[in-house]
């Protein structure tokens, strides 16, 4: 009950790391199927209709549900701390926004035991996610349950600016801001203008098949790329919602581990500033082979490519940090070290997909499939491995076993590269991807076997991490304020884990790095701001989890409206609106609630906080 | 924030109750990043109902079936309302609580009009026109759009209620004023919304 009714940013963090996590594994059983049914030519493993919603709920699941959620565990869990906030701007928002993440998160996997998951691929193109290729309601379940987890995403990313604009400690300039903020900062702005692109998209694609609307029936003069626009003028944004926190754990990991301030901070922050900007430019990178004419197409393929310079500009700083530092390479440095060169791969890719001609070679085969999760899985996943055993302490107090954090680091960066490396080749020599088999002897046999070898492996390395976190907390919560012992950010000023109210005084900030200017100044701790006083919190709550059970049982009611039942009373419910009306009912009536009886919180008084 | 609670109390309220808070702040400046989110959420609309503005489908066309007269009533309505929330907020920083409630009312009030043209202006589109969600590309851009304005006057009817019915309840405070602000600011993007959608759908479909 505790957990349900929380508004602390550190539950949520705990709380989305769970739910992510466990979403997460399902992505992961989802490859391995998949890889599994591709491990040797004409496999009768799977069939065609399984396989092609595996792969739709594989990619759906990762995005969505099972990185995005870890990212905003990170955020939740790190960003209030580095900023020397006491919690972000709007608690409340804050636990609405995982309970819909979360709904929608169940909504979407529901469609397995329902009648059918999505199976027209992650994007949804149209007019195969039409009902007339795809007559399920495996689309309904994709387009109703992720608008409902994209308003959670949408509301943690008005929170967290909010939160960074107005909430930072006294002297801490946005120059002087840790990195990882900056990118949570940038982030949430992307989400802010990408999110709301994909709502609509969504809301035209379910109108089309549950209003018989025609935005994308060709037949009713509708058109179906209209749909690729829309998709990716969210999607390629979404690329950066994802990488950018990746970027700015690596630029907080890197410096603590070589006892160097991060090299070329400014040019960090506005590289960070540029990458975000580009990725608004260049959607149609994706749709090159649509048939957009060769001027677009030269627009588009140039754009793209300058997002290779900031980038770059990335790459070299992280190294020029480690030049010359003290380097020790713990688990969280190691994750940051193994990104850097599968990072730059996977740019590498990049750069020559977004050249339009070539892109007409490499358009849906294996080579696009390789350079995405170079993109995703080896830079986002091992930036959120490196964020994950760096941040542990902090978040449980417990120390992850270095042993174990080594053992996962190798098997899983060794797996990842045999998994991925050949789907390279794989994809210059013709395997097309999307396909649930392909023939022998065309040379694809060995590749595939190689690579399905190096999936099992990267799920040893899962493994072995889950391992490490079981046997982490059965050990007593001993871990020091400032664990890695060269933390430079405000985190590590306070215990681990920290009380609820973070900071007893907020602290006050007298440079970039500021809790290492206060240890080169020779200072144990940091200079308060203000004096010991009565620290105001907001309550607890169950209201977000009411609304976000409301918001789910009308995306369930309105699905379902215009179904035929075998049972009268389950017709009458369904295709008169009524269930939809009462989950919606549910909804605002809980916010009506929120409206009108205020949350006037509690304090927690000096003396409490000297007793602890 | 303790000073300006002290203030609330003693029924002095500061010359920008909406701002005197942390809380207040925050909830004006997140209002701000929402609304930059809603006109992307409209953008979208509005460029999906521009690629499809002439696909018809042998349904009526937008020079067939809008009527100016009503939507020009409408627009007036609506434009009024925004007007009549200024004088409301105007009220609220002198600290006119009565006037502040009467010029709610007057914007909710112009508000339900607006939306009664407008399920009117649909019903004739839907019985008399033959012009359904079905009907044509066009007419689902048209209702998709529209119709998520609608929504949203709709929406913003019922939250101003609700705060009009607070105001009765609690006063005018720190707590309340934020809300009245932001509600003010939400009711002015509805109606910048809807000049678009007077100028791109209706007089673009009248002669363009």
């Amino acid at each position: 009950m505790d957990w349900i009714t929380t508004v602390d940013h550190k539950k949520i963090a705990i709380l989305y790391l769970w739910a992510g996590g466990i979403f997460f594994g399902i992505g992961g059983l989802e490859a391995i199927l998949i890889r599994i049914q591709l491990i040797k030519p004409m496999n009768t493993f799977l069939d065609a209709q399984t396989f092609n919603e595996l792969i739709t709920m594989h990619g759906t699941t990762m995005i969505f549900l099972g990185v995005m959620p870890v990212i905003f565990a990170l955020m939740n869990a790190v960003i209030p701390l580095q900023i020397g906030a006491r919690d972000v701007a709007f608690p409340f928002l804050n636990a609405l926004g995982f309970w819909t993440f979360l709904f929608g998160g169940i909504l979407l996997n529901l469609s397995w035991v329902m009648g059918g998951a999505p199976d027209a691929g992650w994007t949804a193109y149209t007019p195969l996610s039409s009902t007339g290729y795809s007559p399920t309601h495996g689309v309904d379940f994709y387009t109703i349950g992720l608008q409902i987890a994209g308003l959670g995403t949408l509301i943690g990313g008005i929170n967290f600016l909010a939160t960074i604009i107005t909430m930072r400690a006294p002297g801490m300039s946005f120059m002087r801001m840790p990195m990882f903020a900056w990118t949570t900062f940038i982030t949430s702005a992307i989400i802010l203008f990408a999110f709301p692109a994909i709502t609509v998209g969504l809301v035209l694609l379910t109108f089309d098949r549950i209003l018989d609307a025609n935005f994308f029936n060709v037949a009713g003069g509708g058109n179906p790329v209209l749909w690729q626009h829309i998709f990716w003028i969210f999607g390629h944004p979404e690329v950066y919602i994802l990488i950018l926190p990746a970027f700015g754990v690596i630029s907080e990991v890197i410096p603590t581990f070589s006892r160097k301030r991060l090299f070329g901070y400014s040019s960090m922050v506005f590289a960070t500033i540029l990458i975000a900007f580009l990725g608004f430019m260049v959607w149609a990178h994706h749709m090159f082979t649509t048939g957009l004419g060769p001027v677009a197409n030269a627009l588009f393929s140039v754009s793209t490519m300058l997002i290779a310079v900031p980038t770059g500009i990335k790459i070299f700083n992280w190294l020029f940090t480690m030049w010359g530092g003290q380097v020790r390479f713990t688990t969280p440095n190691l994750f940051a070290a193994g990104f850097i060169p599968t990072f730059t791969m996977g740019g590498v890719t990049g750069v020559m997909l977004a050249s339009a001609p070539a892109d007409f070679q490499f358009h849906d085969t294996y080579f696009v499939v390789a350079h995405f999760h170079y993109v995703i899985v080896g830079g986002l996943v091992l930036g959120l491995f490196a964020g994950l055993h760096y941040w542990w302490p902090k978040m449980f107090g417990r120390m992850l076993s270095e042993t174990l954090g080594k053992w996962t680091f190798w098997t899983f960066i060794i797996g990842f590269h045999l998994t991925f490396f050949v789907q390279h080749f794989l994809g210059l020599m013709g395997m097309q991807r999307r396909v649930f088999t392909y023939l022998p002897n065309q040379q694809f046999d060995l590749l595939n076997l190689v690579s399905t070898i190096g999936a099992m492996l990267m799920g040893v390395g899962m493994l072995i991490f889950l391992t490490n976190i079981f046997l982490t907390s059965r050990r007593p919560a001993d871990a020091a304020d400032d664990p890695w012992e060269d933390g430079r950010t405000l985190e590590w000023t306070i215990p681990s884990p920290p009380p609820e109210y973070n900071f007893k005084q907020t602290p006050l900030v007298r440079g970039l790095d500021a809790f290492w200017k206060e240890k080169m100044a020779g200072h144990k701790a940091m200079t308060p701001s203000e004096p010991v006083g009565s620290i105001h919190m907001p309550s607890a709550t169950i209201l977000p989890f009411l609304m976000s059970v409301g918001i789910f049982i009308a995306g369930l009611g309105f699905m379902f409206s215009r179904d035929e039942f075998s049972s009268s009373i389950m017709s009458f419910l369904f295709n008169n609106y009524i269930v939809t009306a009462l989950g919606l009912l549910i909804t605002f009536g809980s916010m009506l609630m929120r409206s009108l009886f205020d949350d006037p919180g509690w304090h927690i008084e000096p003396e409490e906080l000297e007793g602890r | 924030m303790t000073t300006a609670h002290a203030e609330a109390a003693n029924g002095t309220l500061p010359h920008e109750p909406e701002k005197a808070t942390l809380e207040g702040r925050n909830k004006v400046l997140a209002f701000w990043l929402f609304l930059g989110g809603e006109a992307v959420l409209f953008g979208t609309l509005f460029a999906t109902f521009l690629a499809l503005r002439n696909q018809t489908n042998e349904g009526p066309s937008a020079n067939e079936l809008f009527h100016l007269p009503l939507v020009a009533a409408a627009t007036f309505l609506l434009l009024v309302s925004s007007l009549t929330s200024v004088f409301a907020i105007q009220a609220m920083h002198r600290g006119r609580v009565t006037m502040l409630r009467n010029w709610l009312l007057v914007t909710v009030l112009l508000g339900l009009c607006f939306l009664v043209l407008e399920i009117y202006e649909f019903s004739v589109y839907i019985r008399h026109e033959e012009f359904g969600m079905t009907t044509s590309a066009f007419s689902s851009a048209f209702y998709t759009l529209v119709g998520f304005h609608g929504a949203h006057v709709a929406f913003g009817i019922l939250w101003i209620s609700v705060l009009i019915g607070q105001l009765l309840h609690k006063g005018l405070t720190v707590v309340t004023a934020p809300k009245i602000y932001v509600s003010a600011m939400y009711w002015h993007f509805i109606d910048v919304v809807w000049v678009f959608i007077f100028t791109v759908v209706y007089l673009l479909g009248k002669v363009g």
